[in-house]
C-alpha cells in the first residue's frame, strides 16, 4: 500500500527586526551545503557562493555627516535567500527545464540537466542564483567533512538555496511512517531537529522555517503579521519568503515617508 | 545614369570570374591573416572550455557579456542579406544586383559565426544539444517558453533559408563556371549546378523560386532579430531590457548595421576585385540613401526608449540609466556611440557627394558598426549592472583578455568566410548583372531612345 503524503507548502518568515547581521546562517548554509570557500578574492571578482546572504545597508549616513553626529548612522541587515517564488522568472526561462517548481512550493534546481546558460541568474530579481565559473575546490583536509546528502556541484552550472531539501526529505520519510503532519516546531533553533542549517544556526530566531499549509503552525501565524511583506511584491514573483519589516522606534517619523 | 559603362555578356564573364579562377597573391595574405586570428579565437574558447567560463570577465550581476554582445551584433549583420535580397527584389530596386549575393553571403558567415557565440558562453558547452528538440533518451523536451529555445530556431531557420536563397540565385553562375574549369573544380561545379543548361524551364522554375523564396523569407526578417530582443525583452529583473519596444528597436537597428556591413564589403569588393564596372557610385548612393531612412528611424527608437524609462520615474530604472548616461566610462561611450552611430553617418548622407564617393562611405559604414556594437553593449553591460532593487548586489565589469580574442576573432572569421567563398564562387552574380545590363538596354525608335523591355 502506498502511504499518502501530506501536501506540504514549505515558507519561511525573516524578521528583519531580530536580524543582528552576525553571519551565523551563512557560514551554516556553507557548511552544510558543500558550497566551496570564498576566499577574499572571490567577494573581489564578485564571484563568492552565499546560497544565503546577509546584505547591509548605511542608513542616516547623509544626516551623520550633516551634523557630525555619528550615532544617526545606522546599519540594517536583510537576509536574502532563494524566494522560492511562486511565479518563479528564473523557471520559464531555462531552455532545458534544469530549474522547475516542485509540488510542495519550492523552486528546485536540477544539476545534471543545466548547461549553465545563466539566464536564470540574468533573470532573478533577488540575485541569489550562483554559478559555478570553476571546477569547485576545497583544501585537501576538507573533503571528507563534505556534506554525503548533498551533490558536490561541478563548473559551468547554477545553483541556489534549496531549503536543505535533505533535511526535508528526512522530515517526510518520518511523516509517511507515523501519519501525521510534523509541527512547526520541529524546524525551530532552539527545539527542532530538521529546519534547514540557516535556520538551526540563527541565535536570535530570526529565520522561522515551516509549512505554509499548516493553518496551526507558527509560520502561517506569523506570514499574516501586519509586518509582513513581499519583497519586490510589484514584480508579481509571489514568494514563498515573507518578511516581516524593522521596528525602529528611533527613526523620526519623516524616514517612512 | 551616365557613369554606368556599358559591358557585354563575355566581359561580365570574365570580370567576375576572374576573382575565381585567378588567385593573387593579396588574398592568400589576406587568408594567412584572417586564419591565424580564428585560430587565436579558437585557442581561447579550447581554453575556456578546459578551464571554465570563469576565465571570461563573468561575475555575479554581469553573467552575460562580450559574447552575448557579440552574437547580438552578428546576427544583426545578418539582416542585410533580407533587406537587400527579398525586399528590395521584391520592390524591384534595380541598383540592388551586383550587392544581392554579397549581402546574402555576408549573412551565411555573420549567421554562423553568431551561432556559435552562445555555444561558447553557455557553462557546460559539451551539453548544448539539450537545447535542440530532439530526444537524445533524455526524456525531456526542451523548455518552449524559453527565449533559448526560440533562438536557435529563428536562427536556423535563417540560416537554411538564406542557404537555399544564395544556392538558387547562383545556379546560373555555378553553369558558366563549370563550363570553364577543369579538374576537379569542373567536378565540383558539375555537381552543384545540377545540370542547369539555360533552358527556358529552367530559368523559370529559377525566377519562381527566387520570388517565392524571398516571400517566404520575409516573415524571417521581422521574427529573427525580434526574438533575439527577446532574450533580453522577456527579462524582468533587468531594468535595462524589460521593455516591449525591443523587437521593431532591435530590427530596425540590425537593418542600420547590417546595410552598413554591406557598404563595406563593396567597397572593399570594389578595390579588391577590382569590379568598378559592376560596383558603381550609384549603388553606394541607392544604399546611403536607403540607410538615411532606417539611421533617422532607428535613432528614434533609440531615443524612445531613453524617453520611456524616464517616464517611469522609477528608482531602479533611473539608476540604470544614470549609470548609463551619466557615470565612467559608459558616458564617454554614450557619446561615443552616438555619434558614430548617428549623428557622423546620417548628416553625411545627407549629401550626394559624400553617398557617391566609396572611400568615404567605407569609412562612414565602419562608424555605423562601432556605433551599434556600442548599443549592445550599453544595453546588456549596464542593465546587469544595475538590476532591479538591491543596491548590495550591484556590480562592476571589466572584460577579460580571452573574451576580447574571442570577439576580434569572430571578425576574422567572417572575412575568412567571405575571402574563401569569393575563391570558389563569383561574389557579384553574373546572372543578375547581365539581367540588369538587358533590361537597361534602349533601342532607337524613331527620333528618341526608349527601354528595350518594358516591367509591368
Amino acid at each position: 500500500m502506498i502511504t499518502p503524503r501530506i501536501p506540504h507548502k514549505w515558507g519561511m518568515v525573516v524578521d528583519i527586526d531580530r536580524c543582528t547581521g552576525c553571519q551565523a546562517c551563512v557560514i551554516a548554509c556553507q557548511a552544510e551545503n558543500n558550497i566551496p570557500i570564498n576566499t577574499e578574492d572571490r567577494y573581489i571578482q564578485r564571484r563568492a557562493i552565499e546560497w544565503i546572504r546577509i546584505e547591509r545597508y548605511w542608513e542616516g549616513v547623509e544626516e551623520a555627516v550633516k551634523t557630525g553626529d555619528p550615532s544617526l548612522v545606522k546599519a540594517r541587515f536583510i537576509p536574502v535567500l532563494c524566494q522560492h517564488c511562486e511565479n518563479a522568472p528564473c523557471e520559464p526561462v531555462c531552455p532545458v527545464y534544469a530549474t522547475y517548481h516542485n509540488n510542495e512550493g519550492m523552486n528546485v534546481q536540477v544539476y545534471n540537466r543545466c548547461i549553465g546558460t545563466r539566464y536564470c541568474a540574468n533573470n532573478c530579481p533577488y540575485q541569489v542564483r550562483f554559478f559555478n565559473f570553476f571546477q569547485p575546490v576545497w583544501p585537501e583536509s576538507l573533503y571528507n567533512q563534505l556534506n554525503p546528502h548533498v551533490t558536490v556541484r561541478t563548473r559551468g552550472i547554477m545553483e541556489k538555496c534549496t531549503f536543505c531539501i535533505q533535511r526535508l526529505r528526512k522530515v517526510e520519510r518520518k511523516e509517511v511512517k507515523e501519519q501525521k503532519r510534523i509541527s512547526d516546531a520541529e524546524f525551530d533553533s532552539a527545539s527542532g531537529m530538521y529546519g534547514p542549517a540557516c535556520v538551526r544556526a540563527c541565535p536570535t530566531d530570526t529565520l522561522v522555517f515551516g509549512d505554509l499549509n499548516d493553518p496551526n503552525g507558527r509560520v502561517a501565524k506569523m506570514a499574516k503579521d501586519e509586518r509582513g511583506y513581499q519583497m519586490f511584491d510589484r514584480l508579481g514573483t509571489e514568494p514563498n519568503v515573507i518578511y516581516l519589516k524593522k521596528v525602529d522606534l528611533h527613526a523620526s517619523e519623516s524616514a517612512h515617508e | 545614369m551616365q557613369e554606368r559603362i556599358p559591358v557585354t555578356e563575355k566581359e561580365v564573364n570574365e570580370d567576375l570570374l576572374k576573382p575565381v579562377f585567378t588567385t593573387p597573391i593579396w588574398w592568400w595574405v589576406a587568408v594567412a591573416v584572417m586564419a591565424t586570428g580564428v585560430a587565436a579565437a579558437a585557442g581561447a574558447a579550447g581554453f575556456m572550455f578546459v578551464n571554465g567560463t570563469g576565465v571570461e570577465g563573468i561575475n555575479r550581476p554581469v553573467m552575460w557579456e562580450f559574447l552575448i554582445v557579440n552574437f547580438v551584433f552578428w546576427v544583426g549583420i545578418s539582416h542585410a542579406g533580407i533587406m537587400l535580397s527579398a525586399i528590395l527584389r521584391l520592390t524591384q530596386a534595380e541598383w540592388r544586383r551586383p550587392a544581392t549575393r554579397a549581402a546574402e553571403v555576408m549573412t551565411i558567415f555573420s549567421l554562423g559565426t553568431a551561432a556559435l557565440h552562445p555555444m561558447m558562453h553557455v557553462g557546460r558547452a559539451w551539453r548544448i544539444y539539450f537545447e535542440f528538440p530532439y530526444d537524445f533518451g533524455r526524456g525531456i523536451f526542451p523548455n518552449i517558453r524559453s527565449p533559448f529555445v526560440w533562438d536557435p530556431s529563428a536562427i536556423f531557420t535563417y540560416l537554411t533559408s538564406t542557404v537555399l536563397f544564395v544556392y538558387v540565385a547562383m545556379l546560373p553562375d555555378l553553369a558558366i563556371a563549370r563550363d570553364r574549369s577543369t579538374g576537379w573544380r569542373h567536378t565540383m561545379y558539375y555537381v552543384l549546378a545540377m545540370n542547369w543548361r539555360g533552358t527556358p524551364r529552367q530559368w523559370h522554375l529559377q525566377t519562381v523560386a527566387g520570388i517565392l523564396l524571398s516571400s517566404i523569407i520575409l516573415p524571417i526578417f521581422a521574427s529573427v532579430h525580434s526574438i533575439v530582443s527577446w532574450d533580453f525583452g522577456m527579462a524582468i529583473a533587468v531594468e535595462g531590457w524589460h521593455s516591449t519596444v525591443f523587437a521593431p528597436y532591435f530590427v530596425i537597428g540590425a537593418v542600420w548595421s547590417g546595410v552598413a556591413g554591406v557598404i563595406t564589403l563593396l567597397a572593399l569588393m570594389r578595390w579588391l576585385f577590382s569590379a568598378q564596372k559592376y560596383i558603381r557610385p550609384e549603388h553606394f548612393d541607392g544604399l546611403g540613401r536607403l540607410l538615411s531612412v532606417v539611421g533617422i528611424g532607428w535613432f528614434y527608437f533609440t531615443m524612445m526608449e531613453i524617453c520611456f524609462s524616464l517616464y517611469s520615474l522609477e528608482p531602479s530604472e533611473i539608476a540604470f540609466r544614470h549609470l548609463q548616461l551619466m557615470e565612467w566610462p559608459f558616458n564617454m561611450l554614450f557619446v561615443l556611440f552616438v555619434t558614430t552611430g548617428f549623428f557622423i553617418p546620417v548628416a553625411l548622407f545627407m549629401k550626394k557627394s559624400v553617398r557617391r564617393n566609396v572611400a568615404a562611405m567605407f569609412w562612414i559604414s565602419i562608424f555605423v558598426n562601432i556605433g551599434m556594437w556600442l548599443e549592445r553593449y550599453m544595453i546588456i553591460i549596464p542593465g546587469l549592472m544595475r538590476k532591479t532593487g538591491l543596491p548590495f548586489s550591484w556590480g562592476s565589469h571589466s572584460p577579460s583578455p580571452i573574451e576580447l580574442i574571442i570577439v576580434t576573432g569572430s571578425f576574422f572569421a567572417v572575412a575568412l568566410g567571405l575571402l574563401v567563398f569569393s575563391k570558389f564562387f563569383p561574389l557579384i552574380p553574373l546572372s543578375d548583372a547581365k539581367e540588369g545590363e538587358v533590361l537597361r538596354a534602349e533601342i532607337q525608335v524613331g527620333k528618341v531612345r526608349v527601354p528595350a523591355i518594358v516591367r509591368e
